[in-house]
């Protein structure tokens, strides 16, 4: 069930058409990635797919099922196949970071306290975070914080990865190591991965599929090479995108 | 201008039900509320008990002392004032003060946990998890509330009733014995019942309408913030309404 298709959404707030007709195929154990400028539409596109936002038109399928029509009790089911990394992290503030990687588990899983605690273990480790179970969020930094998130959206083996920014307002080595993350976890667990950017140095070290936003319209798709191999035939509006980044030539 | 409000009020009060209806479904495992069950209910329970004791015990006081000196002819019996500072404790101080105090304390608190949680993207993650982010957060809250609110209200009207005794006492009033003899002479068991009626209606509202303030938070710790002043003055007016129906309907 881990391919991820969106057919035709469409999202009003008000009179304001803030996603147009939007399709795309998101690969399995990928990272896909959503990219364009800040106040595109990436972000509401993502919580459209997540069911955080319900578009006016469009379809979301997940595997063969699409997900705008099913009943909130059998959304909730396709949702526990998940992770998502938010852009604030998200982390429960009143819980230690063991307790946070260890609330999916307690709630979806039948689990002894013995075999959670392994997998906290483990979830941590993997972000390079071992040992810090007895930490409260607010002792952690950005970074250390958006790991923290990784972790927790990795403890139930989710089929789907959704990161929204993970390395905004990170320093460029922290940043660095987030997207790596990311690419790591995908191959290891062969999500797929929809990552929200507009850093193109993301694009450049992870991103596989691409998808450009612009205005609420997907401007562009297809994959990273593609976008590199023939720039000038690309719209302008991802010319000036790429162009301003300076990871491409004017 | 009035319209708008008008139909803005009805808006948000639809958006109250569907909320309360939410929050009583897709529930997950027992376990899990019992833990936040028993976080809230200390919370609510015992973290309230140095303000109720204080506030009661200056209510009782202050009702003693100027009952005392509005009872003036010598043909009224002293034990009179321990019988109208009981029935007003029972029937409204108790319950009203104690609640409208509450929806201060325990209402702001609600609101601004809940919105904080909004406005940091907390409450999506429990969404995204699959977790019915209502029933997790409201229900928990509101079943400490409605049971803990009655347990504060009986312990508010026994401290009355101590402040009562002790004001009498200290200003010469009306002695202990005096005080007792006209708290029995005007009891009936179902002052006691419309008191319990009353905490239990007040929990409900303070628990609920603050929660659902907190639960539509739009923006930053601004529109926190006054989601919780919210919170206090909508639970506050609802307490006084409800305050009258109930008397209207029960008395």
């Amino acid at each position: 069930m881990s391919q991820l298709r969106i057919e035709h959404i469409s999202k009003w707030f008000g009179r304001q058409h803030v996603l147009h007709d939007i399709s795309f195929t998101f690969q399995p154990g990928q990272v896909n990635m959503i990219i364009g400028p800040s106040g595109c539409g990436k972000t509401v596109l993502l919580k459209c797919i997540v069911g955080l936002i319900t578009p006016e038109e469009g379809k979301v399928y997940f595997g063969d099922i699409n997900f705008l029509d099913l009943s909130p009790e059998e959304k909730r089911n396709i949702l526990r196949n998940l992770g998502m990394l938010f852009q604030s992290s998200a982390l429960f503030d009143s819980m230690t970071v063991g307790e946070n990687v260890a609330f999916p588990l307690r709630v979806f899983t039948q689990q002894s306290e013995a075999e959670i605690q392994d997998r906290v273990a483990y979830c941590l480790e993997r972000v390079g975070l071992a040992g810090t179970q007895e930490k409260y969020p607010a002792q952690l930094s950005g970074g250390m914080k958006r790991r923290v998130g990784l972790a927790r959206a990795i403890a139930l083996n989710p089929q789907y990865l959704f990161c929204d920014e993970p390395n905004s307002g990170l320093d460029p080595l922290t940043a660095r190591r987030i997207d790596e993350l990311i690419q790591e976890l995908t191959e290891e667990f062969h999500t797929t991965t929809v990552v929200v950017t507009h850093d193109l140095k993301s694009v450049m070290d992870m991103g596989q599929r691409i998808l450009f936003l612009y205005e609420g319209r997907a401007e562009w798709q297809g994959s990273k090479e593609d976008m590199l191999r023939e720039i000038a035939a690309l719209p302008s509006n991802l010319q000036a995108f790429l162009k301003a980044s300076g990871l491409v030539r004017a | 201008m009035l319209m708008n409000l008008i139909l803005k009020g009805f808006e948000s009060f639809g958006e109250y039900l569907l909320l309360l209806r939410r929050s009583f479904t897709g529930l997950l495992r027992f376990r899990l509320y019992w833990e936040l069950w028993t976080f809230e209910s200390i919370k609510i329970g015992r973290d309230s008990l140095f303000l109720v004791t204080i506030i009661s015990l200056f209510t009782g006081a202050v009702t003693t002392v100027q009952t005392a000196y509005q009872i003036v002819s010598p043909f009224i019996p002293k034990s009179t004032i321990g019988a109208i500072v009981s029935t007003s404790a029972i029937l409204e101080l108790a319950p009203t003060i104690t609640s409208l105090v509450l929806a201060g304390r325990v209402g702001s608190n609600i609101a601004s946990q809940i919105g904080s949680m909004r406005v940091s993207e907390q409450i999506d993650a429990l969404e995204v998890m699959g977790i019915n982010s209502a029933t997790y957060l409201i229900l928990p809250r509101l079943f400490g509330a409605i049971i803990f609110f009655p347990v504060l209200v009986i312990y508010s009207c026994f401290i009355i009733h101590v402040g009562g005794i002790l004001a009498g006492m200290i200003s010469g009033a009306v002695n202990p014995t005096q005080f007792v003899i006209g708290i029995r002479s005007f009891y009936e068991d179902f002052q006691i019942i419309f008191m319990l009626i009353k905490a239990f209606t007040f929990g409900f509202i303070i628990s609920t309408v603050s929660a659902y303030q907190g639960y539509y938070v739009r923006g930053g710790a601004l529109e926190v913030g006054n989601a919780s002043t919210r919170a206090v003055v909508i639970s506050s007016l609802m307490i006084l309404v409800a305050d009258y129906v109930l008397a209207q309907l029960l008395l």
